[in-house]
């Protein structure tokens, strides 16, 4: 059973598998399956086959810094920012880089603990694929997509401050 | 003062709906508590000793008649007819139910309140100089920065969870009256050489377990890169600051371990791809929130010259009443100080009768101060006597501002799940045992400042006297300390750290103790010295030789 998907911002089926090292698993050595996949950064760096794929994505833990790799993001199809827990904001700057400074412009999704009172915040930072903890209700989730009509500052979904919004 | 526009009202309108949203949720069972926990945090609702506590923003510290009028039907309506204001312009309510919470939330958002981001791992209230606007020292009025950066944090989708809380405060006077050194960002309004406006910006500054002042890390920024600049910060720290354990998760360890030239390195890295982008701050945005503020025009009224006859009058006007930037005005501050009452705590009838009086006599505002005391900042110098007056049928002009009796203390043990401590019984003791005005006067500006725990929400670190609950195998005890200051004229503007003078005293002992302490001072002080600068030339040992004396064996 796949997590609650929710792509541009409507229910949707999820076409690409996620795979995870199991505990005590070492990443680099993971065997890649065919068909589209997200795979942890570390399993594509070291299995270097898999750079000519382009049903091939990758997935970042949080500490990941992509501005301080050399690599050209905006080639994958899909990058995952993982949540290992919703308190943890970290990936919400990560996202920021990507999109902002790196200009990764393809998917770019949430995994993890992705609970439905952070679809809204994670939306605005320009994650267009939320793939939702087991457990979270769908129709709750796109709700909460609608919290706020006009928020106060920039990010990624507009950069401007409403008071440059306002007066265009 | 600020009025919201359509978006403003707008935003604390879906706020609530969405709040009302989650509690429905938690209460059906669809939201664990677990994961409601962040989500009411950031509603201002914790769940404490008794009931849950909720703790509604002041911004900057400013209030209108309406609101207040407001605050005090919540009081009455889901509480027991009192509320506590606290040190971070913020006010709390002890006793609702969680089911009565977002009637609340919606209760406030009708007169443009909220709770929003008062606790939780996020930018908190932004806070200020209970005399912004009025004072006569100040560059210029720091609370449209405020109002701009209170718009800028609020549900700012990149920073709703952060490694830990994060606090801001901004300042534009000589005086620094709102412990700037002491938050997570600091900005104080400066003028350059060439008169061009900016910020001297401070990072990692802050009380609890590991007290520190902040760090210069931008001499001058200009204005305009206010947002852009704050941003820098969060992300700098966001990314990472320590998430593994809480109580080293303040960004001023980070700051620490970088050094403090590291993170302004990293701090300036990231700011150089936002300067000058779209949050740069207009000209014409900054005029929009200023008029907010400066739409106030002083009608003449005459200087006073004031009769001194009258002892009690002379007294108060001497400790409650400040000075005004405009001629035949003063600011008036409302002691919430008197003896026996837990410190910045108001009734209900209390609340109602300020919010008159401020209609009455002070264009229909009121300021709220870090030292739990209440403000009413433009009362013509005519109409003082009569506001005197006014102000002793409620309690509330006791002439102690500054003096020993006018404690800052958090709600301790008594309200407070984590608490180690009482704060109030000790505040009430110390209160009582030094109840002689003329030696309260004679003793002067002493700021004694009581937290019930490491948390530090009574400043204890910045008192010129700290008194900080511990535990001890169960027992609650007392450690005292000296030397603090929050960055206030009387400590020569030098933000610094109290000193510990030694173990711990149970509650019976410690007014004793402040007592040996105030005795070692006045036989030490030469004339006109301050308690704070007694410590500061002397030292802490002849205090501590005097609280322990040595053993004779």
């Amino acid at each position: 059973m796949s997590n609650p998907f929710i792509l541009n911002q409507q229910l949707a089926t999820d076409d690409w598998s996620l795979l995870r090292p199991a505990e005590g698993e070492d990443a680099a050595l993971l065997n890649v399956p065919t068909g589209q996949v997200i795979v942890p950064f570390a399993t594509w760096q070291a299995q270097t086959e898999l750079h000519s794929r382009t049903d091939v994505g990758v997935w970042l833990d949080n500490t990941t810094e992509p501005e301080n790799i050399a690599i050209d993001w905006t080639a994958f199809p899909v990058i995952a920012l993982s949540f290992p827990k919703f308190t943890d904001g970290r990936s919400y700057s990560i996202a920021y880089v990507l999109r902002n400074r790196l200009g990764y412009k393809n998917q770019l999704r949430a995994i993890g603990d992705v609970l439905v009172d952070q679809v809204f915040a994670m939306t605005r930072l320009g994650f267009d694929a939320l793939s939702l903890r087991d457990d979270q209700k769908i129709e709750s989730a796109l709700h909460a997509l609608k919290t706020f009509r006009t928020p106060y500052q920039g990010s990624t979904d507009d950069t401007r401050p409403f008071f440059v919004r306002e007066s265009v | 003062m600020y009025k919201y526009t359509q978006l403003d009202q707008a935003l604390v309108q879906e706020r609530v709906d969405q709040y009302r949203d989650q509690l429905t949720r938690n209460l059906s069972g669809e939201l664990s508590d677990e994961d409601f926990r962040p989500l009411r945090l950031q509603n201002g609702l914790y769940i404490q000793r008794h009931a849950p506590m909720l703790r509604v923003a002041i911004p900057y510290g400013l209030l209108s008649s309406v609101q207040l009028h407001a605050l005090a039907e919540i009081a009455e309506k889901y509480d027991r007819g009192y509320a506590h204001f606290s040190t971070r312009q913020n006010i709390q309510y002890n006793w609702p139910t969680l089911e009565s919470s977002a009637d609340i939330l919606q209760d406030l958002a009708k007169v443009e309140m909220h709770a929003i981001q008062t606790s939780g791992n996020c930018i908190r209230n932004i806070t200020s100089d209970q005399f912004a606007g009025v004072a006569a020292d100040e560059i210029l009025d720091p609370r449209p920065y405020c109002e701009i950066l209170r718009q800028w944090s609020t549900f700012h989708p990149e920073f709703a969870h952060l490694p830990r809380k994060f606090k801001i405060a901004v300042s534009a006077s000589k005086e620094d009256r709102a412990a700037t050194s002491f938050h997570d960002i600091g900005l104080f309004i400066v003028k350059n050489d060439a008169g061009e406006i900016g910020l001297r910006v401070l990072v990692g500054g802050g009380l609890g377990r590991t007290p520190i002042v902040g760090s210069v890390i931008r001499e001058f920024l200009p204005w305009q890169h206010m947002m852009s600049y704050c941003e820098a910060v969060l992300r700098v720290y966001n990314r990472h600051g320590r998430r593994d354990n809480m109580y080293k998760a303040r960004i001023k360890i980070l700051v620490k371990a970088l050094g403090a030239e590291e993170f302004a390195r990293q701090v300036e890295a990231e700011f150089k791809y936002s300067e000058n982008g779209p949050s740069t701050l207009t000209e014409a945005e900054m005029n929009r929130v200023r008029s907010h503020f400066t739409d106030r025009t002083y009608p003449t009224r005459p200087a006073i010259e004031f009769d001194t006859s009258d002892k009690a009058f002379t007294r108060w006007r001497e400790r409650n009443v400040k000075a005004h930037k405009v001629e035949g005005y003063n600011a008036v501050v409302l002691s919430l100080k008197p003896n026996n009452v837990a410190p910045g705590d108001a009734t209900t009838e209390q609340l109602h009768f300020v919010a008159d009086l401020a209609e009455q006599y002070s264009f229909g505002e009121i300021r709220v101060s870090h030292e739990q005391n209440l403000i009413l900042a433009d009362v013509a110098q005519e109409d003082l006597k009569a506001v005197w007056e006014a102000l002793k049928t409620q309690g509330l002009a006791t002439p102690n501002i500054g003096l020993l009796t006018d404690i800052i203390a958090c709600p301790g043990g008594d309200f407070c799940a984590l608490a180690n401590a009482k704060s109030i019984p000790i505040a009430n003791a110390i209160q009582n045992k030094f109840d002689d005005l003329d030696y309260l006067y004679d003793l002067g500006d002493i700021q004694l400042n009581i937290s019930g725990c490491m948390n530090s929400c009574g400043h204890h670190h910045v008192g010129h006297i700290g008194i900080l609950g511990v535990d001890k195998d169960g027992d609650e005890w007392y450690q005292i300390s000296l030397g603090g200051s929050d960055g206030s004229t009387l400590g020569g503007y030098k933000p610094a750290v109290a000193k510990i003078i030694g173990p711990s005293f149970s509650a019976a002992q410690v007014p004793d103790v402040i007592e040996k302490i105030i005795n070692t001072y006045v036989a030490q002080r030469t004339p006109g010295e301050h308690l704070i600068e007694t410590v500061q030339r002397i030292g802490i040992i002849p205090f501590k030789e005097a609280v322990y004396p040595p053993k004779v064996h």
